[in-house]
């Protein structure tokens, strides 16, 4: 199963608007291939300002150069992308701080989950094209959450799992409406497509998404313990 | 039914009978010990049987895996080749009931039997007590010296039964022909005796070198039994003055085939073996080769005409490579394709048609559930829906994404192609009419086919799970 595009539309390499980009992954050729494929700052938008290749190099060279966006591999020498988003979580802010893009070959529901939950704003698979990558960095770079199908789908699994919680757990919970908007991105609708179905605008579906993202990432220890005991993760 | 090999005294048949019909093993040999003496019927019975019923692998070893012995009104383990034999033979000299009576039955044993006795124990309420040989009371040990008893005592219950038998017959003991005609009987019994034991022995190759010589001791004997009841009758009969020179002749002329006939018999044998050897490769070489037909060549083929297409060469490559190591490493994956979760099954549809039709699908799934009538249906109806979203939808990715929420199932199966009206769809052509909405609404469920609302088609499939 290939994963498609992540489903946006934010419009790519909008006239004079660039974003600095580190790639972080520990196979050369992948990094020298990404970076033909979008670093044409001309044409993309995108300036990759730095490469790192294990987590003591990518925590050292985010910390330098300060990127918009870091690509960020989820298996790594020296503890894998989680490591490099603990050790850089005081760069990411709300506002202006580096935002970090998962890229990985895994499709494994534990990395993905892993990665969001360390402060990925998004996850996308190595399968992606150039042309949705670029959208993609863009969209994180806006502060907004990348939502592919698949990514989608494990975290309403994820959520499923924990479904009757006590009332005082309620604000780890998913709204309806959250609940109504990831599953129409895990079948594939574009954000877009999403606003016009529910009759809200793009703008809402986007903080709808943020929403989830952050809840996904707040949400406590013992949920996650007992996602994962439920899928034999632990 | 089966005749069971373990834990017989002769055939196996009261034993068999016993599996099958779920009685303790001891009833039926009581049963065929008091018919018996019905006039001969048990024997005639008994050989029947044993004639008829095939011994078997069939039957499970009785009562779970072990052989259980029957003692003092309780079922104990106890091994199945265990009694007799050489141990046995030791046991009963250092016990009770050694001396002559012992080394008689060992003797016996090792003539008639052959090495290590099949079968242990069971001679409480078997033909044991009624031969009046006596049984032990009691330990499971001690089933063991009870167990070359039994045999015994089965041997001579057969004798008995015979006698019995002609005496139904309105033969008089007294006849002189009834001792030959008895010999003949023994001497069979043990020669099929061995043939049975051969055949277990084929199957559950134990040392081959040590029993074979005691099962060429048991057809010798039994053979020797034959002839000498053979020519006994004949004798009584009155031609026995003429018995000498025919038996003179016979040898003579035997002696001859044997030496013109001899190499020819011997090499037919080695080459029938040689032939059996080559024909069971040649079997398995033409399974595989025809599976390697059917997909490996058939794939090659196909490449071969597609060379200058990559993406279908590689699909092709793909599935058939996906499809050879299955059936190399993992056969038994093969046999029980049929995938019991929803996510499994719709796993292997959505890979299927991915291969098949070469266009990528992304499957999501939330949350599983496990197979059912209906579920099936729905899989089938899925199926359907993602071909055609691969073959109308524009050759871009197909979306499915299937949840399962309490004891709903809904599968939605979208692509970003052109869309097209249910409406306009003529009426001879089935597969959204009959395949998904029929389906669906056949099995209780309900379908709906829509257009998407950036362009393209979805497919949303609704069932209830049933109840279980």
């Amino acid at each position: 199963m290939t994963e498609a595009a992540p489903t946006g539309v934010s419009p790519a390499g909008e006239p004079g608007r660039t974003a600095r980009v580190v790639l972080v992954d520990d196979h050369r050729m992948f990094r020298t291939g990404v970076r033909a494929e979008i670093g044409r700052t001309e044409a993309t938008g995108i300036d990759v300002v730095g490469e790192a290749d294990d987590v003591e190099s990518a925590v050292r060279v985010v910390a330098e150069t300060r990127p918009d966006v870091v690509l960020l591999d989820v298996h790594l020498p020296g503890g894998g992308g989680v490591e490099v988003l603990r050790r850089s979580a005081g760069l990411m802010g709300e506002q202006g701080g580096v935002k970090f893009l998962a890229l990985s070959v895994s499709d494994a529901a534990e990395d993905v989950i892993g990665v969001i939950r360390g402060g990925a704003r998004g996850y996308v698979t190595k399968t992606i094209t150039g042309t949705d990558l670029v959208n993609a960095i863009f969209r994180i770079a806006d502060g907004d959450a990348v939502f592919s199908p698949r990514l989608a789908g494990f975290v309403l699994d994820a959520f499923a799992a924990t479904d009757t919680p006590p009332v005082d757990e309620d604000l780890d919970r998913l709204t309806q409406r959250e609940r109504e908007v990831l599953r129409l991105i895990a079948r594939g609708y574009a954000y877009k497509e999403i606003a016009k179905q529910l009759f809200i605008s793009v703008k809402t579906v986007e903080s709808h998404v943020s929403a989830v993202l952050r809840k996904l990432q707040l949400s406590n220890r013992h949920e996650l313990t007992r996602w994962a005991t439920a899928r034999r993760l632990v | 039914m089966y005749r069971s090999p373990q834990g017989r005294m002769l055939g196996g048949v009261a034993h068999g009978l016993a599996v099958h019909l779920g009685l303790p093993v001891s009833w039926v040999r009581v049963a065929f010990v008091l018919l018996f003496f019905a006039q001969g019927i048990g024997g005639l019975l008994y050989a029947a049987f044993w004639f008829v019923v095939p011994i078997g692998i069939g039957e499970p070893a009785q009562r779970g895996g072990t052989h259980w012995v029957y003692v003092n009104g309780a079922f104990v383990p106890a091994s199945p080749w265990q009694g007799g034999g050489p141990a046995g033979a030791e046991l009963s000299k250092g016990g009770r009931r050694g001396g002559w009576i012992g080394r008689l039955r060992e003797v016996l044993q090792h003539a008639l039997q052959g090495e290590p006795a099949v079968a242990a124990g069971d001679a409480v309420g078997g033909p044991a007590d009624a031969a009046g040989t006596g049984t032990g009371t009691g330990a499971a040990s001690r089933s063991q010296r009870q167990g070359g008893l039994g045999q015994l005592a089965a041997l001579v219950m057969l004798v008995i039964g015979v006698i019995a038998l002609l005496n139904a017959l309105n033969v008089q003991t007294a006849k002189p022909y009834t001792w030959p005609l008895l010999a003949i009987g023994v001497g069979v019994a043990l020669v099929w005796r061995q043939a049975d034991d051969s055949r277990w022995q084929r199957w559950f190759g134990l040392e081959e070198g040590n029993r074979r010589r005691g099962a060429y001791t048991r057809v010798g004997a039994g053979v020797l039994l034959v002839v000498a009841g053979t020519i006994a009758f004949l004798a009584t009969q009155g031609s026995g003055s003429t018995i000498g020179s025919v038996v003179e002749a016979s040898l003579a002329v035997l002696a001859g085939v044997l030496v013109l006939v001899g190499p020819y018999a011997l090499r037919m044998w080695q080459d029938l073996g040689a032939e059996r050897t080559a024909r069971i490769r040649a079997q398995e070489r033409a399974e595989i080769a025809a599976h390697v037909h059917d997909s490996v060549l058939h794939t090659l083929t196909l490449i071969q005409r597609r060379a200058e297409d990559p993406k279908e060469v590689l699909r092709l490559a793909r599935a058939q490579e996906r499809e050879l190591r299955l059936w190399l490493y993992r056969p038994e994956a093969v046999a029980e394709a049929a995938p019991d979760t929803m996510a499994e099954s719709l796993r292997a549809v959505v890979a299927e048609v991915e291969d098949r039709h070469g266009v990528p699908v992304e499957l999501v799934i939330v949350g599983d559930c496990p197979m059912d009538e209906r579920i099936t249906a729905q899989m089938q109806a899925a199926r359907e829906a993602t071909v055609n979203a691969a073959k109308y939808g524009g050759g871009g990715p197909v979306q499915v994404y299937a949840e399962v929420e309490g004891r709903t199932v809904m599968v939605f199966v979208r692509d970003h192609g052109p869309g097209f009206d249910p409406d306009t769809v003529p009426e001879d052509r089935m597969g959204v009419r009959e395949s998904i909405l029929g389906r669906m609404k056949r099995n209780g469920g309900t379908a709906r086919v829509r257009p998407a609302p950036d362009g393209g088609t979805e497919v949303e499939l609704e069932m209830e799970r049933s109840d279980d």
